[in-house]
């Protein structure tokens, strides 16, 4: 069967999520569920999720394909959540100092990862994904063994060793989701992390203007023509990468004062996945994304999820939703890596 | 670099089993009676990886979908309530052609994704993972009918987190009893697994020998020489991909008739990771791996698996440390073979050039 | 025995060989071929220009691939002969008889990594030999890679092959080898047949000239005026790592404000000057530019010191399809010169300045008559000659001293060439920028040229004017200038 051509590009998958989120919404409607309560929740995790999202694109951009190798900047994040609350600063501040600091590691982290992804070409996605498993997993012997002795940190039995899962309650918890709160016709709006993902987005936007950006933009259309220009595309690529790592290492410490908790051991391990798929649903490819991509895939896919439980457990028991989850994303990453080269 | 890492990865492996043992104060007979076990268990999983290797396509991350296939037919065979040698080989029969057709979908996703077919084979591990989810924990009991309390959740549709494999268990290890005693600890020799896991063995190395094993090997040294050779490079990848999902189905019946249990929605997640890992000990490579080195690897990664934990609660008193220590091993185990893999095929490509000029 | 030679450049002749395995009389039979395998079934083997063998595999097991002897076993009987198990014995011995019978005396049983180029090259008609149902055998210039005794011993197999019976088509731009062994001598040029001179009877000049044939029309507008001796760009032993490209030893002065065109066969190293110089292959000689040495290697240090390249793949080099025409022809001098950006503190962050590289596009839409629906559409939907104009602009608007033009014409229609031809000489005469032209087209060179310069086997053969006879063009492209003097 022959599709027409708009809806070819827009691609299957893609047509049945949104008919799937479709669907969602119209069980919601027709069984008179709080419909305010579940946009204003789907905007909460746009923004939330958003900058992790957005850190896929520098990656994508520069050639290196999906960046499952995204824990690195995630942990980098957590480091600087960890340092900053073990100082116990509070409020505003301490979102700036956890990003501050993860940035600050960041940079490095993602020149080295940079570095070996420049020898490992044509592997770059193998790679990634197992140097993020490799390190979230060395991690989890770092925080059991660090030195951190704030009591709110800390196992209470033995009094060493990070908990699983630090509560902001009361440090930032959703500080920004609540600076420039607002309401629109009963749906919440939290306008302090828009500001934050649209403002980054908006920087990444510019920067892929600049003369840096376009030598990086250049460089992933054809590593030859690059060359040709006086590129270098190992530099450009560590660019990219380096730029990747840093919006990750931001994005998780956004995440987790919207989400309430630092999550620390085994979670940032699979938290690429969600990420990247996201932005295959709102239609990058493994060699070309956009800003639109980033916001339009989060918005569907965060959508689907908020909606998805709520919905599916008026119809059964039991939590469908990761189930989904699990298929909608890895079928899309499926889809995309099958399709390099045709699309 | 590649000579000397192929031996350093296992002494240096060696080198940490020894360290840990001598730390923990691990007696001989504890750790033989333990191994005796993990080795029969583990093996043929681990020699499931083999033919893909030889035909090129890597390390097959997708064998964790075999490992579904054979769950499903010992799910089967409780709710049917067949035990004993009879319920494992009726399971063996279901699980062959589920694995038969799900390595058929699988080889052909590798088809359409050359040169990705390890992130491919993971990636499609994690989808299957979210199919099976939806058979076994929704679909089962509501649109499939199952009658079985004691396996369905109390809401009467899918099933429980374990599933009790008591019926079957050691029905192949057991088949043949040898148990001796070593300074008070009893030790247990499944000598039927051990004896199919040598079948195993010979099975591979015979086909390694034959004109089909030989195609393979020329499609895994240079796909476009086979091509042009007359080779039907793409049906063999596809061959390759159920050869390994098959034997991956029954390496999963093999360990779950060991272990007795089967935890429905996560005995199969770790199986790939685990047992690429246990290759990857043993100096094997990407491109690179023999029955020698699948053997090899299995003894040495399951010694550190039995040490680790109690290294380090020797050492650090925390038991835990030591479980994520293995898997750290194991997850930077398998990128340092791929960044080797990558680094050295880049490198073989500029040779490569520079020698046909 | 049919025999053939032809003298045209390879890439044409692949196109025409497989156009004849795909549909080719054998035995009276019209055959056409979806796939190796079938061809190889039907009888034709082919010895290729780029080495068909398993380094891993030992010589034996190259020869007999997918052709191996088996022996069946209680497997096999059940699920098919595909699992015959390897008769090992056999396949040291069927491969012993085929490489003795090329007179390769190495063991059938070591690895075929590591050995000399020129066993390789035996190896491969070991294998073709080894067919038992071989009928026709192709050798796709075989003796490119080998010495000359070497080379004599494989012409030495090819008259022993064909007195057994096999035909042999034999495609090689070697003139004297031909005429050693050939039955019959068809000559190609630009994937037509131009004359098939009897090997008796005919000469090395006369297969020369038919290889070159007349210059096209274009002649009439040359520019006659005597170009500066200044040297612009000295070139001395450039030696290159190019796939599919020897530049071994190129020693070549360019004088300032001349076209001077470099032609010769495909694979002989005229593409790989260009590349070379402006650093996209690694190379290693002595460049001196502007009397000033010049480093090799770093492309951004070409550029800055004013050379430009317009690339023979355009797709590939030349252009960013999905780009607009605008940032294709802004690009270079906004990487090397850092023109068309806002100011910023730091360089590497300026913006870009959309306004002032649209007003170049479209000032460059205008000179070079480039038919787009405007400076943002995307390149790739132009049409080949546009494209091929975009690249010119992009290079024009570096300003350079220098310029490098590499298969200027390649894949546009006829009225596009000219064009892009008349804008090149433009530019030589009214800003007097230095050219290097490279082409396949001897015709368009000997038309815009002031000298044309005949690379062979990655050396400088010949410098010869445009107006040169055609024989000694022809001569220069096989290797024999010597001939012609």
């Amino acid at each position: 069967m022959r599709l027409p051509g708009t809806l070819r590009e827009f691609g299957i998958p893609r047509l049945l999520i949104a008919v799937f989120l479709a669907v969602l919404f119209g069980v919601a409607v027709a069984t008179h569920m709080d419909l305010r309560g579940l946009i204003s929740d789907s905007i909460v995790r746009v923004g939330r999720n958003g900058i992790l999202v957005l850190a896929l694109l520098p990656a994508i951009q520069g050639g290196l394909g999906l960046n499952f190798g995204l824990p690195l900047g995630i942990i980098c994040g957590l480091v600087g959540a960890v340092i900053s609350l073990n100082a116990g600063v509070h409020g505003i501040w301490g979102v700036a100092m956890a990003a501050g600091i993860g940035v600050a590691l960041a940079v490095p982290v993602g020149m080295g990862y940079g570095w070996l992804l420049n020898r490992t070409r044509g592997q770059e996605m193998m790679v990634g994904t197992y140097l993020g498993f490799a390190m979230v997993s060395m991690m989890s012997v770092f925080w059991l063994l660090a030195p951190f002795k704030n009591p709110t940190l800390v196992w209470a039995i033995g009094g060493r060793g990070l908990r699983t899962t630090l509560s902001l309650g009361g440090i930032y918890d959703k500080v920004l989701d609540r600076w420039l709160e607002f309401t629109v016709a009963g749906v919440r709006i939290p306008g302090g992390t828009l500001v934050v993902f649209g403002g980054l987005s908006f920087l990444t936007w510019l920067f892929f203007r600049t003369r840096m950006g376009i030598s990086i933009a250049a460089a992933r259309s054809s590593t030859r023509f690059a060359r040709a220009a006086g590129i270098s595309d190992e530099r450009t690529r560590l660019q990219a990468t380096v730029l990747s790592t840093v919006l990750g290492a931001i994005g998780i410490v956004i995440f987790s004062q919207s989400y309430g908790f630092v999550q620390l051991y085994t979670a940032p391990l699979l938290m690429a996945f969600p990420a990247i798929a996201c932005i295959l649903i709102g239609g990058a490819t493994v060699t070309r994304a956009t800003i639109g991509h980033v916001i339009v895939g989060t918005l569907l896919f965060q959508s689907i999820l908020t909606v998805a439980l709520p919905v599916t457990s008026q119809v059964i028991q039991g939590d469908i939703s990761e189930t989904a989850r699990l298929i909608i994303q890895n079928g899309m990453i499926l889809y995309a890596l099958t399709r390099v080269g045709r699309a | 670099m590649a000579r000397v890492l192929r031996h350093l990865v296992p002494l240096l492996f060696l080198a940490l089993c020894v360290f840990g043992i001598v730390v923990a104060k691990i007696t001989a007979p504890f750790l033989l009676s333990e191994m005796l076990v993990r080795i029969g268990r583990n093996s043929v999983l681990v020699l499931s990886l083999l033919v893909p290797i030889l035909a090129g396509l890597g390390l097959n991350f997708g064998i964790v979908i075999g490992a579904m296939a054979g769950q499903i037919g010992a799910i089967l065979i409780v709710k049917w309530g067949i035990p004993g040698i009879g319920g494992f080989g009726l399971a063996w029969l279901i699980a062959t052609p589920i694995a038969i057709l799900l390595g058929i979908a699988t080889g052909s996703l590798f088809n359409r994704a050359k040169g990705r077919e390890m992130v491919t084979g993971l990636i499609a591990g994690f989808f299957a993972n979210g199919l099976y989810q939806l058979l076994f924990l929704f679909a089962v009991g509501s649109i499939i009918p199952f009658h079985n309390p004691a396996m369905v959740l109390p809401q009467g549709y899918g099933l429980r987190n374990t599933v009790d494999l008591s019926t079957i268990q050691y029905a192949i290890d057991d088949l043949i009893k040898l148990r001796f005693h070593l300074q008070g600890v009893e030790i247990r020799v499944p000598v039927v697994s051990y004896a199919l896991i040598a079948a195993f063995c010979f099975l591979t190395l015979f086909f390694f020998r034959t004109r089909l094993g030989q195609q393979f090997r020329a499609m895994g040294q240079d796909p476009h020489v086979a091509a042009i050779a007359g080779i039907p490079v793409e049906r063999n990848r596809i061959v390759a991909t159920v050869l390994s999902t098959v034997t991956a189905a029954w390496g999963q019946l093999l360990f779950l008739q060991n272990i007795g249990t089967l935890n429905t929605y996560s005995s199969h997640e770790q199986v790939g990771m685990f047992a690429i890992a246990a290759l990857l000990v043993s100096g094997a490579t990407v491109s690179q791996a023999t029955v020698g080195q699948a053997l090899l690897g299995t003894v040495l990664f399951h010694t550190l698996f039995v040490v680790s934990p109690l290294a380090g609660k020797a050492l650090a008193g925390d038991a835990q440390i030591g479980e994520y220590f293995r898997v750290f091993v194991a997850y930077a185990l398998i990128t340092v073979a791929l960044v080797l893999h990558a680094w050295q095929s880049a490198r073989a490509a500029r040779e490569a050039r520079r020698e046909t000029r | 025995m049919t025999s053939s030679a032809a003298g045209a450049p390879a890439l044409e002749l692949k196109g025409i060989v497989k156009e004849y395995e795909q549909n080719r009389v054998l035995k009276g039979v019209s055959l056409s071929f979806q796939s190796p395998a079938e061809a190889m079934e039907a009888g034709i083997g082919m010895v290729h220009q780029e080495f068909m063998l398993l380094p891993g595999f030992r010589v034996a097991e190259n020869i007999k691939l997918n052709r191996e002897p088996t022996l069946p076993n209680p497997a096999s009987r059940v699920l098919g002969k595909k699992l015959e198990s390897l008769d090992v014995a056999r396949m040291r011995a069927d491969a012993r008889r085929a490489l003795d019978a090329v007179g390769l005396g190495i063991d059938e049983w070591i690895r075929v990594a590591g050995l000399p180029v020129g066993h390789m090259q035996f190896i491969e008609i070991a294998r073709e030999v080894d067919k038992e149902r071989l009928k026709l055998l192709i050798f796709d210039e075989p003796t490119a890679v080998l010495t000359e005794s070497d080379a004599e011993k494989l012409l030495d197999i090819m008259r022993g092959l064909a007195s057994k019976g096999h035909a042999i088509l034999f495609i090689t731009h070697r003139l004297d080898e031909v005429l050693a062994v050939a039955n019959r001598i068809t000559v190609l040029r630009d994937g037509e047949v131009v004359g098939t001179p009897d090997p008796k009877t005919t000469t090395v000049a006369r297969i020369a000239e038919l290889m070159v044939g007349r210059p096209a029309a274009i002649a009439a507008q040359r520019r006659f005026f005597a170009p500066t001796t200044e040297p612009a760009l000295g070139i001395e032993h450039l030696r290159e790592d190019m796939p599919g490209e020897r530049v071994e030893d190129i020693s070549l002065a360019v004088r300032r404000g001349e076209i001077l065109g470099i032609g010769g066969l495909a694979g002989h190293g005229k593409l790989g000057i260009a590349n070379g110089i402006m650093g996209l292959y690694p190379a290693w000689g002595r460049v001196v530019f502007g009397e000033k040495l010049f480093p090799l290697n770093e492309p951004r240090e070409a550029l800055e010191r004013g050379l430009a390249f317009v690339s023979e793949d355009r797709r590939g080099v030349g252009l960013l399809p999905e780009e607009s025409v605008e940032l294709n022809i802004a690009l270079s001098a906004l990487e090397a010169q850092g023109r068309f950006l806002h100011p910023s503190p730091i360089p590497a962050l300026q913006v870009l300045n959309h306004g002032a590289m649209h007003r170049h596009a479209l000032e460059m839409i205008r000179a070079l008559d480039i038919r787009t629906t405007g400076p943002s559409q995307q390149v790739r939907r132009l049409s080949g000659g546009n494209q091929q104009k975009v690249c010119v602009a992009r290079a024009m608007t570096l300003r350079p001293k220098l310029l490098f033009v590499s298969e200027p014409t390649r894949g546009i229609d006829v009225g596009a060439k000219e064009r892009v031809l008349e804008i090149l000489t433009a530019l030589n005469r009214e800003q007097e920028v230095t050219l290097v032209v490279t082409s396949s087209e001897l015709a368009e060179l000997r038309a815009i040229c002031d000298r044309v310069a005949i690379v062979y086997r990655g050396k400088v053969e010949a410098i010869l004017p445009p107006d040169a006879p055609d024989a000694a063009f022809g001569l220069a492209m096989a290797g024999e200038s010597a001939r012609a003097a």
